[in-house]
């Protein structure tokens, strides 16, 4: 159907803020490409510029090859999927789904017939003589989800569409869009601050932080060779554990791996840890006594928030444990478990 | 109220209903006297209960002509009126919703200079500007006509601000949507924000007529010929020093008949007025 080529792309207000500080992304046809970062990192700019909501400050933005810099949101032949749904309140879920279709001057019997197809892919048949008042945050969602479905358009674009969902239905849909994004094969780009989201859905994960990309990869790739200390903290819950070196050491290590040279902060994943295991795993591995600070057990695993090398670290036990807050443990973290990064933060 | 005691409810009602006839008390004897004869108004005392004339009273004044007002009937100063307070009503109504559109969704340069000139003439009430304003009145010959009896009067600062603000609390989400679904300016006006503002359109429309309807200052001006009149200045004209003078019987039947047309739009609207006032609907 299409991609979407984004060549040095950057927004700065007027004012000077310059929100998106160069961001160069290809996304292939057909792949769903999600923007993931904390607020203000300058991800829900890029999906409106590429939606033609703001204007591009300079580089290039193209869809299907086509460079789409001077053309507005109507012509770009894109959907969009807002936060807030932003469904037309005084309209039923029919005519809303309807409006882009009728503007864009499609007979009737045929408007007719995508709706009520698309109605029924999203078991929304029964609600199309509804107001949007009247339905339930999910089949608002679903409705929103409609009306981009129905313009089959070149590239979908979601702005954080599940973030006013509860936790379950979160779940729920997520899967449901990915399925559906599969089912279709259209191009997509989701902008997302939860991680969990983001990891699940891409294809290709794109971490931004501050205006840049920091880091662009299949989403498991960047999950176990994050480039960055901002990466290796974002993606994955909790957060990877960091610790200084101080002049090539670790305080209170008992043993370390080979550290590289120019390495600044040591880390490693809470679900990487091994607790009490000694012996051969230790072989090359880091090591070393932690004290337990709180224990929060959720059922499958249990996290172990401890102090240990002059810093805070949670580990990952699974199931029920019987550490109690104080205990000294040894914890584990093998070798190739290990990463090192730079006193920029940059992986080394 | 939390506690329902008999003695309670009765003192409410007896407040309630005390109240009632001190209101709507001359406007009874009003009608009473709009049923009776010129000889019986001007005999006192007046009767408390109305009298036999009612469709005599009526039918003269709405057809026949009123003698002190050059012989024009009731029924040509409501058509009048009604024209001219429709006009103001409506003509406030779609200026100041397209200017607030301009002032809210569009980006251009002195814009906010506009806003501010509109704010400013909140300050400037007819009474101010009324001899500039007669002048070019005068000088377009627009003296006796419908349009210079609406078009001075049309200008509004105080709706258009309404709908600024109203227009603010449209999320912008809802606009990108219009705009994402090939919805152009006109379209994205006639087919969302119209729709979305139709309470608050009818609440400013009684607001509106009730205040075209009750002018009195610029009518009196504007107006020369009897026949061009609003019922107000009718009513005002048809008055005398000398009570004799005076057809009381048609005054009092003006007057009634006066305040028809301003009920009948507050009733008929109550429900949109109502919802208009307290919810936004969104």
């Amino acid at each position: 159907m299409a991609t979407v080529d984004l060549k040095d792309v950057k927004k700065v207000y007027p004012g000077g803020v310059e929100a998106v500080k160069g961001v160069s992304i290809a996304i292939p046809d057909k792949e769903l490409c999600v923007l993931v970062g904390p607020s203000g990192c300058g991800k829900s700019t890029l999906l409106r510029m590429i939606a033609g909501l703001e204007t591009i400050s300079a580089g290039t933005c193209s869809i299907d090859g086509k460079v789409v810099n001077a053309i507005g949101p109507t012509e770009r032949d894109i959907a969009m999927v807002f936060q807030n749904y932003a469904l037309y309140p005084h309209m039923k879920v029919y005519d809303n789904m309807a409006y882009g279709l009728r503007n864009r001057g499609m007979p009737k019997d045929e408007i007719d017939k995508r709706v009520r197809t698309t109605a029924e892919t999203l078991e929304l048949a029964h609600l199309l003589e509804r107001r949007p008042r009247e339905l339930s945050g999910g089949q608002r969602q679903r409705v929103a989800m409609g009306r981009a479905i129905v313009r089959s358009p070149k590239v979908f674009l979601f702005d954080e569409p599940l973030s006013n969902l509860d936790a379950k239905l979160r779940g729920q849909m997520r899967v449901e869009i990915k399925s559906l994004q599969r089912k279709l094969g259209v191009t997509s780009v989701y902008v997302t601050h939860d991680q969990l989201e983001a990891m699940t859905l891409a294809d290709v994960l794109v971490v931004m932080n501050a205006g840049l990309v920091e880091q662009l990869g299949a989403p498991l790739d960047i999950y176990e060779k994050p480039a960055s200390t901002f990466v290796a903290s974002f993606i994955g819950a909790p957060p990877m554990n960091l610790l200084p070196l101080r002049s090539g050491q670790l305080e209170g290590a008992v043993s370390l791996p080979a550290i590289p040279a120019n390495a600044a902060t040591i880390g490693f994943r809470p679900e990487d840890c091994e607790v009490g295991a000694d012996g051969a795993a230790s072989e090359g591995g880091l090591r070393l006594m932690a004290r337990v600070l709180g224990v929060e057990p959720v059922g499958a695993e249990s996290f172990l928030y401890c102090e240990a090398a002059g810093g805070r670290i949670v580990v990952r036990v699974p199931g029920r444990t019987a550490v109690a807050v104080g205990d000294q443990l040894p914890v584990l973290a093998r070798r190739e478990k290990v990463h090192f990064f730079g006193s920029d933060g940059k992986r080394v | 109220m939390i506690d329902n005691s008999p003695i309670r409810t009765f003192i409410a009602h007896l407040v309630l209903v005390l109240g009632i006839l001190i209101v709507a008390f001359p406007i009874y004897y009003t009608f009473v006297a709009s049923t009776h004869s010129l000889q019986t108004i001007l005999r006192p005392p007046l009767p408390l209960l109305p009298g036999d004339r009612f469709v005599e009273n009526y039918s003269e004044a709405l057809f026949g002509g009123v003698g002190r007002i050059g012989g024009v009937s009731v029924a040509t100063l409501l058509f009048n009126t009604t024209v001219v307070a429709l006009g103001i009503a409506i003509g406030k109504i779609i200026i100041s919703l397209l200017s607030a559109y301009a002032i809210v969704f569009f980006r251009f340069p002195l814009r906010m200079t506009f806003f501010w000139l509109i704010f400013i003439t909140l300050m400037l009430p007819v009474e101010v500007r009324i001899l500039p304003t007669y002048k070019v009145m005068v000088d377009f010959g627009l003296i006796d006509t419908y349009t210079g009896l609406i078009v001075p009067l049309i200008a509004s600062a105080t709706a258009t601000l309404l709908f600024r603000q109203f227009f603010l609390t449209i999320p912008g989400e809802l606009v990108e949507a219009a705009r994402v679904d090939g919805a152009g300016p006109w379209r994205f006006f006639w087919d969302i924000l119209l729709p979305l503002s139709r309470t608050n359109i009818a609440a400013l429309f009684v607001i509106l007529f009730i205040y075209g309807w009750t002018q009195y200052l610029w009518p009196l001006l504007v107006t020369n010929r009897n026949d061009m009149n609003t019922i107000v200045i009718a009513l005002r004209k048809m008055i005398s020093f000398a009570d004799a003078d005076t057809e009381w019987h048609l005054v009092m039947v003006t007057s009634m008949l006066a305040i028809v047309p301003p009920i009948l739009v507050v009733v008929l609207m109550q429900r949109w007025f109502v919802r208009g006032l307290v919810d936004t609907e969104k």
